[in-house]
């Protein structure tokens, strides 16, 4: 392998029913960054079937240039298929880093398509950077700059390292959704679009999808969620989130929840927040009866201001919230949603 | 039918995790236990040994105190253990892990291997897709579901929003998730039977088909340029109020902080 001859940055632009998932605009706004600092592009690579129309919104993101691989074999996402598209796009265009996104099709993806190129994966990461390897200087050892140092949480939470890919190409990295900015939108803008198509003759490795089933939900999706009420076991039952929901309703927020509270049937798995569920970033995460295990606290931490109501003074949770409130949750968030709607009355 | 089920051994984070004086993780002082997403796909292969009879074999890589996972798996109902170990394959990465655990899968017959999603010490998520890729097969992960029907499994695969019926010939690699299932207890006789049975080591010489170049740290395309405990930006305020005093509090706080 030569390395001198891996240039660029690629994202994988993860579409879902022929809708561009928000990773793929933050990784976009991430590689960016990184393809500025090494001094070249950040392309897209989009794969589906009759997705060529999507590569302008990639585009107004921020793709300088967008790679379509465009056939009936990709119309829902399946292991193998996208495995060989993926895989045949770097062995044919040779990037230096290719980002895909954390998500439960990327963390599919992504290992597949490292094993088959035979390079490095680091997973899950939360911060991107260009820099030296070692980080300094070694004597005896040759210190590699414009590196792709991708750092990462382990051990739930406990322990973060930063990990490098030295001698491989190209550098590949997921990329947990909702910690990386997306850039700002210009309309209008345009991106070199390119076709490739590597030929899909299905073997023993294509599944066959047998039916499509898609949960009914009309929720929003709390990654988006500017303000998030989520509750724990404490809450006590499934019928009194009530309290909680109300208090969303009149902050204009969304409910979410603890793991605990899923295992339980409370809730369904796509309102849970933590190292198993979704990663948050809201303007306001409300902690209500949630002990704070550092799984939930990895999902969570980043948010700009975090209040927690809980009865339990010695609860984790108030080692990281801004506002802990030492209190029976079942007294103060009803009241609390009453004192709310008299505020927003009388504006 | 025959079922490999990879396993492996990880410090338990549910009893607390224990920091040494300096800060870092204290693994000595943490207790061990089988890898949840492992002994949830331990627990589906018994299932599908139970209805449709099965061998089931667990592999498991890592130091020799790994065997205490196999005996536990065994003491579950587990037919036979294969313990990997051997120090040039310490330090591996998910490739050179992946690398190993295919090199000892050749040896074996199978017609379905089953992987825990992630461990709850690296939650990389990528041994068992990776395996699948090594050995030329299918991989599903994500299993909430699994049948089987004539040459194949049909499985459910959960996505964020949806689940897909995916049917794939077997032989295949399946990962399953912690929410699998209940796994079972292991029972008396189980653990006696487990106590004196005859565990499988393998070292480096008994993996197939692996070059020296993909195991151990030097086969790891990924290297750690730095590793620190995660620096938290700390407890803000805590107050214990009573209910009327709490609300004004809050209210004051989304006022101060201009939410509303």
């Amino acid at each position: 392998m030569n390395i001198q001859d891996y240039k660029g940055v690629f994202v994988y632009a993860q579409q879902v029913d022929n809708v561009i998932s928000g990773i793929a605009l933050e990784l976009i706004g991430k590689g960016k960054d990184l393809a500025k600092d090494l001094g070249t592009e950040v392309t897209a690579v989009l794969i589906g079937s009759d997705v060529k129309a999507l590569a302008d919104e990639l585009a107004e993101y921020g793709a300088d240039k967008v790679i379509v691989v465009d056939d009936p074999e990709l119309k829902e996402y399946r292991t193998e298929p996208y495995t060989h598209a993926l895989a045949s796009v770097i062995n044919e265009f040779k990037p230096e880093i290719v980002l895909v996104g954390a998500t439960a099709i990327g963390r599919d993806l992504g290992p597949r398509v490292s094993a088959r190129i035979h390079t490095g994966l680091t997973a899950d990461c939360t911060q991107l950077e260009i820099g030296d390897f070692p980080i300094n200087p070694i004597p005896g050892k040759e210190q590699l700059h414009n590196q792709l140092l991708m750092t990462r949480p382990a051990f739930g939470g406990n322990t973060i390292a930063t990990i490098a890919c030295p001698a491989f190409r190209p550098q590949m990295a997921t990329v947990r959704p909702g910690v990386m900015q997306k850039a700002p939108k210009e309309a209008g803008k345009k991106a070199v679009v390119v076709e490739y198509n590597p030929g899909f003759t299905p073997d023993n490795k294509y599944v066959e999808i047998l039916e499509v089933v898609k949960a009914v939900s009309d929720v929003a999706d709390i990654m988006d969620a500017k303000i998030l009420v989520s509750g724990g076991r404490g809450v006590g039952c499934a019928e009194n989130f009530k309290i909680l929901e109300d208090l969303a309703e009149v902050l204009g927020g969304t409910v979410s929840c603890s793991r605990a509270v899923v295992d339980a049937g409370w809730k369904s798995k796509d309102l849970q927040v933590g190292q198993t569920g979704k990663t948050v970033r809201p303007n306001v995460y409300f902690a209500i009866g949630i002990s704070g295990a550092i799984q939930h606290v990895a999902g969570m931490e980043e948010a700009d201001i975090i209040i927690a109501i809980n009865k339990d003074e010695t609860a984790p949770i108030f080692e990281v919230a801004d506002y802990g409130i030492v209190g029976d949750l079942n007294k103060i968030v009803p009241a609390l949603t009453e004192s709310l709607k008299a505020e927003m009355a009388a504006k | 039918m025959k079922i490999v089920v990879c396993i492996k051994q990880v410090p338990d984070t549910k009893g607390g995790v224990k920091f040494n004086p300096d800060g870092t993780l204290d693994r000595a002082a943490m207790l061990t236990i089988m890898n949840p997403d492992d002994k949830a796909g331990l627990e589906a292969a018994l299932r599908l040994k139970d209805q449709y009879g099965a061998e089931v074999t667990v592999v498991t890589m890592g130091l020799p105190k790994a065997e205490e996972v196999l005996r536990e798996a065994m003491a579950m109902g587990a037919d036979k253990g294969i313990l990997v170990t051997d120090r040039v394959l310490g330090g591996a990465d998910t490739w050179a892990t992946s690398q190993t655990i295919a090199g000892a899968i050749r040896n074996l017959e199978y017609d379905l291997i089953i992987t825990g999603r992630q461990a709850i010490d690296g939650d990389t998520a990528q041994v068992g897709p990776q395996i699948s890729e090594h050995l030329g097969i299918p991989v599903i992960s994500y299993a909430q579901n699994i049948k089987i029907e004539g040459d194949s499994v049909i499985v459910e695969r959960q996505y964020d929003d949806r689940y897909h019926v995916l049917k794939a010939q077997m032989p295949c690699l399946i990962t399953a998730l912690a929410e699998l299932n209940e796994p079972r207890y292991m029972t008396p006789g189980g653990i006696f039977d487990a106590y004196d049975a005859e565990i499988t080591v393998w070292g480096r010489a008994d993996l197939k088909d692996v070059d020296d170049s993909n195991l151990g740290l030097k086969g790891s395309p990924t290297q750690i340029a730095k590793a620190s405990d995660k620096v938290r930006k700390g407890a803000g305020e805590k107050v214990a109020l009573d209910p009327t005093e709490a609300v004004d509090y809050i209210v004051g706080k989304l006022k101060d902080k201009h939410v509303i």
